[in-house]
């Protein structure tokens, strides 16, 4: 009786379809496309290099995706999907990626994190927030990301977060540590969403 | 009235007994009362305590706590530490059908007082200069990922190791530069993400370290940190419960092989036996239990040369005999407020001296392996604070200059089964003995390659052949024949 009565933990049961690897597109279109590809069947949003807009996957997107098939991607938004280890496959390739919006998403955990050191020389902007796997362990592992300037840690649940913020400022010091205060265990107000336009909802 | 239960393993059978058939119709009690009744009493039964069977918690004074041994069993597993314990859960993983073997696993020591699993570091590494040890590695690695997936019981809570992703950081001079390189030439064709660093490249990374007399580092970027070794014991333990693996408390001192029953040609000992009874002794006690069994499984860690020099095994078949012998290491904890921060991994010193971040709040762990000249005595696990003062901290605080000035906050000891011949694992079938399988002596590495020791031994016992890891290499006759698998990364 897996998965079911009271112990039927979502978090338990294997994530869905969106920790595929789109490899077979790798060979014709390139990384980014398969990092768009896979992020819009995920559910977020896309922006390329040089768009002002985010590309979701309400619009029309498979002819902008290809017409975009050799301008990098810089900025990723795959809050509240199912991405999870085995997904991050289809991002790791990426170069240019700039902003990347990790939160809320339920199966992102501190094994997830330690794979986002390959984006050391790009990544800018990163948002962890809410995510409710992730711990101080996997944030100790940021400390490769050199350029990040804005690091989003909203609602992660850690023991001190007074503690754990100072070590995070110490560990990343040109970084703005946002969300994680004093005397406050799960963080205050939301930060205003980072970087980017967000096309009204 | 019986329910069959299905599940992702087919048909579990008929879910039992006599408390599923229909119960007798209740007199005239609302039908509330009578369902409240009836979970006040389950809730009663819940509270009752599991242990002792019909006694009810109880034991007369003089009987051994604890389940005893049963008269039979498909596999003896001796041992009861991570790796005795990953081989029962794969044995039951693996067997094909529900109940099909009867496992049990003797364990000495309940209260696990010198067992090297929960005394260790807790490290995990790719960083192996023999592929079957960044192969056991990375499986055991995916292995800790899923861990829900795998060892997850139904209503309990998830398992989390606490798992650190922080790396390892090996340090090696310039006459060890040349070696280093190609060893993370070897770790990544087998597809471990190792970096090769810099001096100048450390000070940036790292700026409390002094690089003085470094000329290279490897520094694992993924899948490499330390977690809870008990968690992952209890986490094993519980798994395989469930999955109808017994265990009992008592210590394995005899074998009884067909050795005796056959012939003797001439008085020469026979070529090869069977072991067909276990001899258990209880704690404490006198007696003893035979347990016949068909395959044995050593999985006694530093003990597992000691267990079969005291089976009272006949003539040759104890020859050659096991080089493993239980080594002690200590492991030092102290308080350094300015010590490195959040990102500091697990670093391995030139001289051979570790430490590693333990928590937030300061505190680090570490320690150094003597010596060959300079081994302590195993004979108990009483702690050498002057081997910290004299060796350890002189030489981390050359390499971290912010300790110099530490507070300690206190030391234990544990056993490496340190394996004399060539400091790797054994795995795989005895020799002389055809149902005895090894698995031990992995030198100070056991803990991480625990998930893929107890894979590759269920597959060798329930399949006869190695599956997902090819560990042939890792056999006894490289100790027959005397050439030894050497690694260099012991730390």
């Amino acid at each position: 009786m897996w998965g079911t009565g009271r112990g039927a933990d979502p978090l338990l049961l294997p994530p869905p379809a969106p920790s595929r690897y789109c490899g077979f597109l790798r060979d014709t279109y390139g990384d980014n496309v398969v990092a768009a590809v896979f992020t819009l069947s995920c559910g977020g949003g896309v922006r390329f290099e040089g768009q002002e807009r985010w590309i979701r996957p309400e619009n029309l997107w498979r002819p902008e995706v290809l017409r975009l098939r050799d301008v990098p991607v810089v900025a990723l938004d795959l809050s509240g999907t199912p991405l999870n280890y085995n997904g991050l496959d289809n991002l790791v390739p990426l170069t240019r990626l700039q902003h990347l919006d990790l939160s809320g998403c339920p199966h992102l955990d501190d094994w997830a994190l330690g794979r986002l050191h390959v984006f050391g020389d790009s990544l800018r902007e990163l948002s962890v927030a809410r995510c409710p796997r992730v711990t101080e362990r996997g944030l100790a592992t940021l400390h490769h990301l050199r350029e990040l300037r804005r690091l989003d840690v909203a609602g992660v649940r850690v023991p001190s977060p007074g503690l754990v913020r100072i070590l995070l400022e110490e560990m990343l010091p040109g970084c703005q540590v946002l969300g994680m205060d004093l005397g406050d265990g799960t963080g205050t107000d939301s930060p205003p969403p980072p970087g980017g336009e967000k096309p009204p909802a | 009235m019986q329910r069959v239960l299905r599940g992702p393993r087919g048909n579990w059978g008929v879910s039992g007994g006599c408390h599923l058939l229909a119960a007798p119709p209740l007199p005239n009690i609302p039908a509330e009362l009578g369902s409240g009744l009836g979970r006040l009493g389950q809730a009663l039964k819940d509270q009752l305590p599991t242990w002792g069977g019909g006694w009810g918690g109880w034991t007369p004074p003089g009987m051994p706590p604890g389940p005893r041994p049963p008269e039979e069993a498909d596999v003896v597993v001796v041992g009861g530490g991570v790796v005795g314990w990953s081989v029962a859960y794969w044995l039951k993983v693996l067997e094909g059908q529900r109940h099909g073997m009867r496992v049990l696993v003797v364990e000495r020591d309940p209260t696990y007082s010198r067992a090297s699993t929960v005394l260790s570091v807790g490290g995990i590494r790719q960083q192996f200069s023999l592929p079957e040890n960044i192969r056991m590695s990375r499986f055991s690695a995916s292995f800790l990922r899923d861990i829900n997936e795998h060892l997850g019981v139904p209503n309990e809570p998830p398992i989390d190791i606490q798992f650190q992703p922080s790396g390892y950081l090996f340090l090696a001079t310039p006459q060890g530069a040349a070696g280093l390189e190609a060893t993370v030439r070897l770790q990544r064709e087998e597809g471990a993400r190792v970096a090769l660093l810099s001096p100048a490249q450390l000070k940036a990374k790292f700026p409390w370290m002094d690089t003085e007399d470094v000329a290279v580092a490897s520094y694992g970027l993924e899948d490499e940190g330390w977690f809870d070794p008990w968690t992952l014991l209890n986490a094993f333990r519980r798994k395989a419960a469930s999955l109808g693996v017994h265990s009992c408390a008592g210590d394995v001192r005899g074998f009884v092989t067909s050795a005796e029953d056959a012939m003797p040609r001439r008085g020469l000992a026979p070529a090869t036996a069977r072991i067909k009874y276990v001899h258990i002794h209880m704690p404490d006690s006198l007696e003893y239990q035979p347990v016949a069994c068909a395959i044995v499984v050593n999985a006694a860690g530093a003990w597992a040369g000691e267990l079969l020099r005291a089976a009272g095994l006949p003539g040759g078949l104890a020859e050659p005999p096991l080089p493993i012998q239980p080594r002690k290491r200590y492991v030092y904890s102290w308080h350094c407020p300015d010590g490195p921060g959040f990102s500091c991994p697990l670093l391995v010193d030139t001289t051979g001296a570790y430490f590693r971040r333990d928590g937030i709040a300061g505190n680090y762990l570490g320690g150094m392996s003597p010596p060959e000249e300079e081994e302590p005595d195993p004979g108990d696990l009483s702690v050498d604070h002057d081997f910290f003062q004299e060796r350890v901290w002189p030489r981390l605080a050359r390499r971290v200059p912010a300790f110099a000035s530490l507070r300690p906050r206190g030391a234990w000891a544990g056993y490496y089964d340190h394996n004399a011949f060539d400091r790797n694992g054994v795995l795989g079938p005895h020799p002389k003995l055809e149902n005895l399988f090894l698995a031990a002596g992995f030198s100070g590495h056991g803990l991480q390659h625990a998930p893929a020791a107890g894979r590759a031994v269920a597959e060798l016992v329930v399949k006869g052949r190695y599956e997902s890891l090819d560990l042939r290499r890792l056999g006894w006759r490289r100790l027959v024949e005397g050439e030894p698998l050497g690694e260099d990364g012991v730390v």
